[in-house]
């Protein structure tokens, strides 16, 4: 367990007026704004009497205020390199606006494995998953409320992604677009949709390009299916995949999310693999929330929410943009914009609706993926 | 007695309870469908298959290994000996990406193996190399205390006798040793249904093909389908339990004959 030493935790300034701070104006729009600010002041509801007590006062502030705070980021995989430069930037940020040292302290895995450890009782504070659904599973289980992705900007993702080709140097099968993925002869490596978020990822980028050219799911459904013909191995995670293409030599070209595929290159060398841009694919939006049981079991809720509000400031926007996710704004999109291919893009509610609906008709027991593999 | 059955409660038999609940909360039906599902059914199949011929290899080779570990004297005989243990502190994971590196296209083996036009890895026979290596020391470390009590003296009058050296080891050493190598056997095949760490690196895990029965639940799990994979890891559990009382059963019944 993880020394909690407060339960409530509040800076010695006023908290309405620091509610302002949480925005980022540049890219958020008025309406946005006032919805956030309104969950903001309901949100500290527990603490909001006794805080503004205080505050009003000024006294017992310093008394009150711990010198040291803990936060538990619960995330998936490839997140690791990011969140390790947004966590300092955020406590140095935090230290000068409040005084108080915190600490954040990451953990990651796979996405539903993470989803899973923070249902089975792992008390984190924030979770930063790679989709939507772990999210909604962890709802399920009354941790968060089931409307969470609507508390911040942007569905809630302050950074996205997408999928992406990476194929050995030279690009000797001629790979360039998702038709070339079923052609015979051509050896695919994606995981495996049902234990990796990723794959998932992977997989309806595939079938969102079929559906989008030929207007059918059937044609979708089919042309998945050849696709997964071509793959000899199911990795249960993103990361396995990306070995198995680049340690063990396995496959022709690797399905992976764009940020993967630039760290596949800085640490195996361009010298070796390239990345293919393919000319449609999905935008990946991996979400970020609040555990609100938790972070009202911890006092941590202020800190929580200005942790997850951060990331969509241009300080760390910027660190999302070096770490190759696609940052929301505009400005730091701009600055690093050679990163980032030109791809036309499609969303998860534009084709399949929901996650959970989307989980549903592909994922689940019974679902198009398991159709795809017959005795 | 009663420190042997609360210990043997609170470490084996009450979680094992929770996962026997857990399949008892799920509907029958549903639980019937979930088991019996054809993808579940495939991964059974595979799972008990891969063991027992794991399990058969690591017979002939354990006894081997024991019985040139005891009979013989040569330099570095410590190390080897220390060697056998090595399959149990290493973390399966650890020797999963081992065979895999090993035996894929480009790896030592693998690239010998490539020429000959056989693979490996990713498929069945990978999995069974990563179980020979789990058992190995199981077999080898039954074996060799009873082996080493044996008194070479015996087979050299059965010699004397007039046995052949087929004779003298199928009428004087195999009675004595069957149990210890049944056991071993046992517990090296017990061990192998429920391996993960190791198997997952190497068998591609392709439905119907390579995915084993462990799989089929972290799959469930991953699905957030807690039910389902109680379930799957019921019947596992009822599988391993009713093969090890066969083989108790045999061991016994061989023991008697023997006596």
């Amino acid at each position: 367990m993880r020394p909690r030493l407060h339960r409530v935790s509040h800076p010695p300034v006023p908290v309405l007026s620091e509610s302002r701070f949480f925005f980022y104006e540049n890219f958020l729009s008025t309406e946005i704004n006032l919805t956030m600010k309104h969950f903001e002041i309901k949100a500290s509801r527990l603490t909001a009497g006794i805080v503004l007590f205080s505050s009003l006062l000024g006294t017992a502030a310093h008394a009150a205020a711990p010198a040291n705070i803990t936060l538990l980021n619960v995330s998936y995989d490839p997140t690791r390199e990011l969140y390790q430069s947004e966590n300092a930037s955020f406590a140095s940020y935090w230290k000068q606006k409040t005084g108080q040292t915190v600490t954040i302290n990451q953990s990651h895995g796979g996405s539903g494995k993470q989803a899973r450890a923070v249902i089975d009782g792992l008390e984190a504070d924030v979770v930063t998953l790679a989709l939507a659904y772990d999210i909604d599973a962890i709802a399920d289980t009354k941790l968060l409320s089931t409307n969470w992705q609507q508390k911040l900007p942007q569905n809630s993702t302050p950074y996205t992604s997408t999928i992406v080709f990476v194929v050995r140097k030279g690009n000797p099968k001629g790979i360039k677009n998702w038709d070339d993925l079923v052609k015979p002869g051509i050896s695919v490596i994606t995981p495996n949709p049902k234990t990796s978020g990723g794959a998932r990822w992977n997989y309806l980028a595939a079938w969102g390009y079929k559906q989008k050219q030929t207007k059918s799911a059937e044609q979708a459904k089919a042309f998945v299916k050849a696709l997964y013909k071509n793959v000899p191995v199911l990795d249960t995670g993103a990361r396995g995949s990306t070995l198995t293409f680049s340690q063990r030599g396995l496959g022709d070209v690797l399905i992976a999310w764009e940020n993967e595929a630039h760290l596949i290159l800085k640490e195996f060398g361009s010298d070796k693999f390239e990345i293919v841009a393919p000319p449609v694919s999905i935008l990946a939006e991996p979400p970020v929330a609040v555990v609100d049981k938790n972070v009202e079991k911890h006092g941590t809720r202020k800190v929580a929410e200005a942790y997850l509000n951060f990331l969509y400031t241009p300080q760390a926007q910027e660190i999302i943009a070096q770490n190759s996710y696609r940052p929301r704004s505009a400005a730091a999109y701009k600055k690093y914009a050679s990163q980032f291919p030109d791809i036309k893009l499609f969303t998860v509610k534009e084709l399949f609706g929901t996650w959970r609906q989307a989980q549903k008709a592909h994922f689940n027991d019974g679902g198009t993926f398991d159709q795809i593999y017959t005795p | 007695m009663g420190y042997t059955v609360f210990y043997l409660s609170a470490i084996v038999i009450v979680p094992l309870s929770t996962l026997v609940f857990g399949a008892f909360r799920m509907d029958p039906q549903a639980f019937i469908s979930t088991v019996t599902s054809p993808r579940v059914l495939a991964s059974y199949r595979l799972s008990l298959s891969t063991a027992l011929v794991a399990a058969i290899f690591n017979a002939v080779a354990g006894f081997l290994t024991a019985w040139t570990l005891v009979r013989y004297r040569f330099p570095g005989r410590k190390v080897l000996d220390a060697l056998v243990d090595l399959p149990f502190a290493l973390p399966t994971a650890v020797a999963g990406i081992c065979f895999a590196t090993l035996y894929s296209p480009v790896g030592w083996i693998g690239q010998i193996l490539a020429k000959a036009d056989i693979q490996l890895i990713n498929a069945p026979s990978g999995i069974v190399v990563a179980l020979i290596f789990i058992g190995f020391p199981f077999v080898v470390r039954t074996v060799q205390p009873v082996l080493s009590e044996l008194e070479p003296e015996m087979e050299e009058s059965a010699q004397s006798l007039g046995a052949n050296r087929w004779q003298t080891f199928r009428k004087i050493l195999l009675p004595h040793l069957f149990p210890a190598l049944l056991t071993g056997v046992t517990l090296a095949f017990a061990r192998a249904i429920g391996e993960y760490g190791s198997v997952i690196f190497i068998a591609g895990n392709l439905p119907f093909k390579t995915e084993i029965a462990p799989l089929m639940i972290m799959t469930k799990l991953d699905q957030f389908d807690y039910d389902g994979a109680s379930a799957v890891a019921f019947v596992l559990l009822l599988i391993s339990f009713t093969m090890l009382l066969v083989l108790n059963g045999i061991q016994r019944w061989q023991q008697k004959a023997y006596q």
